[in-house]
C-alpha cells in the first residue's frame, strides 16, 4: 500500500431546507491510499454521494478538511478546483457522461486538450488507452452506438486520460449486466492494483464486493464501519 | 474553435434546425418591421433627402416639407440668397397637391413637384427611362413607374391633364413612393408654376448649393441675416423635421414606430428563448465538462461558441430570405428598406442577443448541482 492519496478529516456538509438543516456528511474521517480499491456502501441518502463529490472538489464541505496528495483543497478558491480535478481525479459515473456528440475517441482526446496537449497528442495517448481498455475497434465510433459496457470502458479510458492519482466512480456498475459490470471492477481493481491508483467506488451491487480492498459503510451522513476485504 | 461546441450544433441536426428557425424568424420579423419603418422614414422625406441641396429655405413657420405649398413666398429673396456669401447656387422649388386628369376622364390626386432643371437641385431620380433634361420642354413631367396604372399612363408621350394645362409625359423613375398617397409628378418649376397658378414672382422653396467646405450652420445664419420672414435648415434637418411631423402626427408613423419597437422586443425574446433552451437541453453535459476538469472559462467559450454559431449562421439564412423580401416588395408601394448600416446592425444585435441568452444559462451551468452530474 502507499502514499495516501485522499485524507479527510471531520468532513460536514449541511444542506440548509428552509428552516431545516440536513447533515448529509457528518464529521467524517477517511484516509485511501494509492492502490486500494475502497466501495462506499450504504443507503440511499446515506450522504456517499455527498462525499464523493467532496472528495472530487465538485462540492464544497460545510466544514472539515480534504487532502489530494497531501494538498488541502477544501479551503481552495473555486477558479483552482478545476485544475485539481484535472490533474489528480479521473471521474466514472453511472450514466456513464459521455459527450453523445463526439466519437468514443474524442470523448477521451478531450481529456487531453484540457490538459492542453495538442490534438495529435491527445489522440495519441486516447488511442493508447483504447488499446487498454480493449476497444481499439470503437475509437470512431458514437457512443449512441456502444453497448452499456463499452460506453463505460471508454468512461474508464476517459477517466485514465488525465493520468490521475485517484479514480471516483459512482455506481459504475448499476446500468450493466453482471459480466460487463464484473469486466468494469475487474479493469478498476487492476488499475488500482498494478497502476497505483486510489479507487473509490460508491455502489449498492454486492454483486462487486468481493473485488473490493475495503468496504466502509456510511448511513446518516457518518461512517458507521468501515473494514478490510480479503482480495 | 472548440470541437464540442460545433460537434454539440451539429450531432442533434433536428435540434440546431428548431435553433436556426427561431433566430431566422426573429431576424425576419425584425427586418420587416424596422424596414417597414425605414421604408416609412424614407418615404416621407425622399424629396428631401435626394434634393442635392444642402440648405433649404422656406417661410417662415413651414415645419415640413409637404406643407411648403400654403405658405409660397417673394421670389425676390432668391436673389437675396444667391449673394450671401459661401452660396454656389440657388433654386427655386415647387411642392403643392393637385389634381390629376386622366385620358379617361377619371381623376387622382397628385403632389405636384416643381425644380429647376438648369441647376438639378430638386429634380428627380432613378430614373429608368427619359432624360431629366426633357423636362425644360413647357408642361413635360415625369411620373413613378409604381404610379402608371393610377394615373391611367401606359407609356411615354401620353398626355394627361393638370389643372386645365396638358402635361406629357416625357420620362419614368423608379421606387418614388409617397407616403400622402398622392404620387410625385416632376416638371420643371415653370411648368408647376403654371399648373399651380403660383403668380410668376413666388416660389415655395429655395433650396441651396453651398459653396464646398464653407459652414452650413454659418451661411445659414448669414442667410438669416438678409432675408427677412424665412428659415433656413440643412437637408438634414429639414428631413428630420419632416420624418418627425409624419411619425408623431399621424397614427399610421406611431403606429409602425410601435411595430418595430415590438418586432425588436419579440425578435430578442425569441432568439433569447431558442439559445437558452439549446444551452439548456446540454446543461448535464457542461456538469460533465465541469468534474473532468475543464475551468469555467472553458464552459463560458463552448457555450459562446455555439451561440456565436447560431448566431452568425441564423443570420446568414435570415438576412438572404430578408433580401428576397426587399427585393420583391421594390414595386410595393409600402416600402421595406434595409439599408446596409441597418443589417450591420443587425447583425450585432443577433450576435449579442445570442451571446446574452447564453451567458444566462453559463449561470446555471457553472453553479450546476453536483448531484445531476452523478446521477443518471
Amino acid at each position: 500500500m502507499s502514499e495516501q492519496a485522499i485524507s479527510v478529516r471531520n468532513l460536514t456538509k449541511v444542506f440548509e431546507s428552509g428552516e431545516a438543516a440536513v447533515h448529509a456528511v457528518n464529521g467524517v474521517d477517511l484516509d485511501i491510499h494509492g492502490g486500494e480499491v475502497a466501495m462506499l456502501m450504504g443507503p440511499s441518502g446515506s450522504g456517499k454521494t455527498t462525499l464523493l463529490s467532496m472528495i472530487g472538489c465538485i462540492l464544497r464541505p460545510t466544514s472539515g478538511s480534504v487532502r489530494i496528495q497531501g494538498k488541502e483543497v477544501s479551503g481552495l478558491k473555486e477558479r483552482h478546483l478545476p485544475r485539481i480535478r484535472l490533474a489528480h481525479i479521473g471521474f466514472i459515473f453511472q450514466g456513464f457522461n459521455l459527450f453523445p456528440a463526439l466519437t468514443a475517441g474524442e470523448n477521451v482526446e478531450y481529456v487531453g486538450l484540457l490538459k492542453g496537449f495538442r490534438r495529435a497528442e491527445a489522440r495519441r495517448r486516447a488511442q493508447a488507452l483504447f488499446e487498454q481498455v480493449q476497444l481499439a475497434n470503437k475509437y470512431d465510433t458514437f457512443p449512441a452506438d456502444l453497448s452499456g459496457g463499452q460506453k463505460q470502458r471508454v468512461a474508464i479510458a476517459r477517466a485514465l486520460a488525465g493520468d490521475p492519482d485517484i479514480i471516483l466512480a459512482d455506481e459504475p456498475t448499476a446500468a450493466l449486466d453482471s459480466q460487463s459490470g464484473r469486466a468494469v471492477m475487474e479493469m478498476l481493481t487492476k488499475l488500482a492494483h498494478t497502476r497505483g491508483r486510489a479507487v473509490v467506488i460508491v455502489t449498492h451491487d454486492n454483486r462487486i464486493v468481493e473485488l473490493a480492498d475495503r468496504i466502509v459503510e456510511i448511513e446518516d451522513g457518518k461512517i458507521r464501519r468501515d473494514h478490510q476485504e480479503a482480495s | 474553435m472548440s470541437l464540442l461546441a460545433r460537434r454539440n450544433l451539429l450531432h442533434d441536426k433536428v435540434r440546431f434546425a428548431v435553433t436556426l428557425t427561431g433566430v431566422v424568424f426573429a431576424i425576419l420579423l425584425m427586418v420587416v418591421q424596422f424596414g417597414l419603418f425605414v421604408g416609412f422614414l424614407e418615404t416621407t422625406s425622399n424629396n428631401v433627402s435626394h434634393s442635392k441641396a444642402d440648405l433649404w429655405v422656406v417661410s417662415k413657420g413651414v415645419r415640413y416639407f409637404d406643407i411648403g405649398g400654403w405658405a409660397p413666398f417673394s421670389e425676390r429673396k432668391l436673389y437675396q440668397i444667391l449673394g450671401t456669401p459661401g452660396v454656389d447656387s440657388a433654386a427655386k422649388y415647387i411642392i403643392q397637391y393637385i389634381i390629376w386628369k386622366k385620358e379617361d376622364g377619371g381623376t387622382e390626386n397628385i403632389q405636384i413637384v416643381g425644380f429647376d432643371p438648369q441647376s438639378g437641385l430638386g429634380g428627380p431620380w432613378n430614373v429608368i427611362k427619359g432624360n431629366p433634361e426633357d423636362l425644360k420642354a413647357d408642361n413635360a413631367v415625369f411620373v413613378d413607374d409604381l404610379y402608371r396604372q393610377r394615373l391611367g399612363i401606359t407609356h411615354i408621350g401620353q398626355v394627361g391633364e393638370i389643372n386645365g394645362y396638358r402635361a406629357r409625359v416625357v420620362g419614368f423613375t423608379e421606387g418614388i413612393r409617397s407616403f400622402t398617397t398622392s404620387p410625385f409628378v416632376f416638371a420643371s418649376f415653370k411648368s408647376a408654376q403654371n399648373y399651380v397658378r403660383l403668380p410668376e414672382n413666388q416660389t415655395v422653396y429655395v433650396l441651396v448649393s453651398a459653396r464646398k467646405g464653407v459652414d452650413l450652420q454659418q451661411v445659414k445664419r448669414d442667410i438669416l441675416a438678409r432675408v427677412s420672414d424665412v428659415d433656413v435648415y440643412t437637408t438634414a434637418e429639414f428631413r428630420w423635421m419632416t420624418q418627425r411631423y409624419w411619425i408623431f402626427t399621424t397614427g399610421a408613423g406611431v403606429a409602425t414606430l410601435i411595430a418595430a419597437l415590438l418586432g425588436l422586443v419579440v425578435g430578442v425574446v425569441v432568439v433569447a428563448q431558442t439559445i437558452y433552451a439549446t444551452t439548456i437541453d446540454h446543461i448535464r453535459e457542461f456538469g460533465t465538462l465541469k468534474a473532468i476538469g475543464a475551468s469555467n472559462l472553458h464552459i463560458y467559450r463552448v457555450i459562446i461558441e455555439q451561440a456565436i454559431i447560431s448566431a452568425v449562421i441564423g443570420y446568414i439564412i435570415g438576412i438572404s430570405i430578408s433580401v428576397a423580401i426587399v427585393y420583391l416588395s421594390r414595386r410595393n408601394e409600402a416600402a421595406i428598406l434595409l439599408p446596409w448600416p441597418v443589417a450591420l446592425a443587425l447583425f450585432a444585435l443577433t450576435v449579442v442577443m445570442c451571446v446574452s441568452a447564453s451567458v444566462v444559462s453559463i449561470h446555471k451551468a457553472t453553479r450546476i448541482d453536483p448531484v445531476l452530474v452523478f446521477k443518471t
